[in-house]
């Protein structure tokens, strides 16, 4: 297991150090932040002394080892809006999107896995169609469309809800207050996970049921509960670690939108703001971590498949 | 053993698409949603001769609720809402489509090679999609979308060219299972040229899976549109697109007093990307060589 580990951290290396060339390329390719910076008040002179103290009259490749040797090092660069340390910037801003991400995905499994496995176990009744229709809506529903129906709602029209931010404003944010700002973000990404997932788990379980081992439990005459809870469930974990490895990125990137129309202060609305004053040092050190998470989360996705599947092999 | 005697009349002989089609029309749902998308199709189509307005024309009063002169509405600036939606599907709708058909493009000519060719194409190839993947999709797609000019093409083209890798992993792996099959063996062994083989014997078997997975991407893509164009990354105004006429919504003016702004492109989208979905499922059924039904 543990040379297994390995292997794979020292396969995710180069792709890593791919991922930061193409990045940076691209933010090369896109123009001088100076470019914010000019006007009528800015002479030049001021900004090619600017550009020369950001080091940003070198050519790009040596700007990007300059980058990559930094970063070897902890340093992640500097906003080059705020002056703030990006690390700093990221730590900030992480907690809220962790805890967004975190609850969505718990209150989304815990919709789509029980729902997934009703319908498979009482395939073509009319539960089975509600959960499928619900599936469909749920992954048809733009989160912006569903935020903005939940604000009017929930906000306009019954003012149960606070529809911006983490907490009400010159309050340190209690417990019941934090949790009453989370509802409906976290609906609306609950609500797209379990429509991704519902007809997945579904037809999983579905293709579990028709195996032969089933059959043999079910010739054993247990029951019908044992049958699905003891021998279904255990086989029926493989697919819900597949979901889990599966939305993790798709989570990461969509709580951009989400953050962005409820104002929820996480690396969404960081990365929103610095992509639109094209702040280089925030939005590498952003791509950086989500790939960093993606592949993590690959990686524990398929040391999970080893642990719930003894059949497959690690080598 | 008993012999059994078939009369030929008993035996019903129905071309491929034949049964496709019967085993399409079985799903209730996915025929529904075929006709919906045919007549939103025409609907856009006939956008010009349809719409009664012009959809760019200042045209009333400002934000006029719906009435018997404006279906929907006008919008802050009196422009006709029921115009500007019908347009507005239109730019949509092609927007998916093209990106859709560039990422089907891209990402079925890197399958054949790195399925086909394996090794070092194979390696560069898949860890390249793999990078491409690891990027959470919409920060990719808004990064690109923030250093190109936004636009209808621009749009059309970031979406296109990020949408490719589950296309090219699913080539990749039909490509690896049909390359050991007797009659693509005996293609080589008869020197068949490889372009031969690859467009006329592999891509043909595997056109099925590609055209369901191709459904997908055209609702995804669709979506991503909406959400750019919402963020104000996507088309620009003055063209109309379901995304950016639901822009005006985040003003709480028109969230509260102006339903008729946003509610009609947000539901539109809704029945496009559903019916499209409805109709992607329905085809893997329909499509599905294992099935006996």
């Amino acid at each position: 297991m543990g040379k297994y580990i390995i292997k794979r951290i020292l396969i995710a290396i180069p792709v890593l150090i791919g991922i930061t060339i193409i990045d940076y390329a691209i933010m090369c390719l896109a123009g001088s932040p100076l470019q914010m910076l000019q006007g009528p008040r800015v002479s030049e002179a001021a900004v090619e002394a600017k550009a020369i103290a950001l080091g940003l009259d070198k050519p790009f490749y040596i700007q990007y080892f300059v980058w990559l040797g930094q970063l070897l090092q902890g340093n992640m660069g500097y906003s080059m809006k705020s002056y703030q340390s990006v690390s700093a910037m990221i730590g900030s801003h992480l907690g809220p999107t962790l805890l967004l991400m975190g609850v969505s995905l718990l209150v989304g499994l815990l919709i789509a896995i029980p729902a997934g496995i009703y319908s498979a176990v009482h395939q073509y009744s009319a539960g089975d169609y509600a959960a499928v229709t619900f599936s469909f809506f749920g992954s048809s529903i733009p989160s912006f469309f569903l935020s903005l129906l939940l604000i009017f709602i929930f906000t306009v029209k019954l003012g149960w809800l606070p529809s911006s931010g983490m907490s009400t404003l010159g309050t340190s944010g209690s417990f019941g207050d934090v949790a009453k700002h989370m509802v409906m973000p976290v609906l609306v990404l609950a609500v797209s996970i379990a429509g991704r997932n519902i007809r997945y788990i579904r037809s999983a379980v579905l293709e579990i049921l028709q195996q032969d081992y089933l059959r043999t439990a079910r010739a054993k005459g247990i029951g019908r509960f044992l049958v699905i809870n003891k021998h279904a469930l255990r086989n029926a974990l493989v697919p819900i670690v597949t979901v889990i490895g599966m939305e993790m990125p798709v989570l990461f990137g969509g709580a951009v939108i989400v953050e962005q129309v409820f104002s929820w202060p996480g690396l969404g609305l960081m990365t929103m703001s610095a992509i639109s004053s094209r702040d280089y040092p925030v939005i590498m050190g952003v791509c950086l971590l989500s790939a960093i998470v993606v592949l993590v989360a690959n990686l524990i996705t398929d040391i999970l498949y080893a642990l719930v599947d003894p059949t497959i092999q690690l080598n | 053993m008993k012999q059994r005697n078939l009369d030929k009349k008993d035996i019903v002989s129905e071309s491929y698409f034949q049964t496709v089609f019967r085993r399409f029309r079985r799903h209730r749902l996915a025929a529904v949603s075929l006709i919906i998308l045919i007549i939103l199709g025409a609907a856009a189509l006939l956008a010009p001769v349809i719409a009664p307005y012009d959809p760019n024309e200042i045209v009333g009063g400002f934000s006029n609720a719906p009435g018997r002169e404006f279906w929907l509405g006008t919008d802050q600036i009196g422009r006709d809402v029921f115009s500007r939606l019908l347009y507005a599907m239109r730019v949509s709708l092609l927007v998916g489509i093209l990106a859709t058909l560039i990422s089907t493009a891209v990402g079925v000519v890197l399958g054949l090679i790195a399925g086909y060719f394996g090794k070092a194409a194979d390696m560069i190839i898949m860890r390249f999609t793999d990078m491409v993947m690891s990027f959470p999709y919409i920060l990719l797609v808004l990064v690109a979308a923030s250093i190109f000019r936004p636009g209808m093409w621009s749009i059309i083209l970031i979406l296109g060219f990020v949408d490719w890798p589950g296309i090219a992993r699913l080539v990749r792996g039909n490509v690896l299972s049909l390359r050991e099959t007797n009659f693509v063996k005996g293609n080589i062994v008869a020197g068949m040229p490889l372009r031969h083989i690859l467009f006329s014997e592999i891509l043909p078997n595997t056109v099925a899976p590609i055209l369901v997975y191709a459904t997908s991407v055209l609702a995804l893509s669709m979506l991503d549109e909406a959400a750019l164009s919402f963020l104000g990354m996507g088309v620009q105004p003055p063209t109309a697109s379901l995304g950016n006429m639901l822009n005006g919504a985040q003003s709480l003016t028109v969230l509260t007093k102006q339903p008729w702004l946003w509610l009609p492109p947000g539901l539109l989208i809704v029945v496009l990307v559903m019916a499209i979905n409805f109709i992607g499922d329905a085809l893997r059924d329909a499509l599905d060589p294992n099935s006996r039904r």
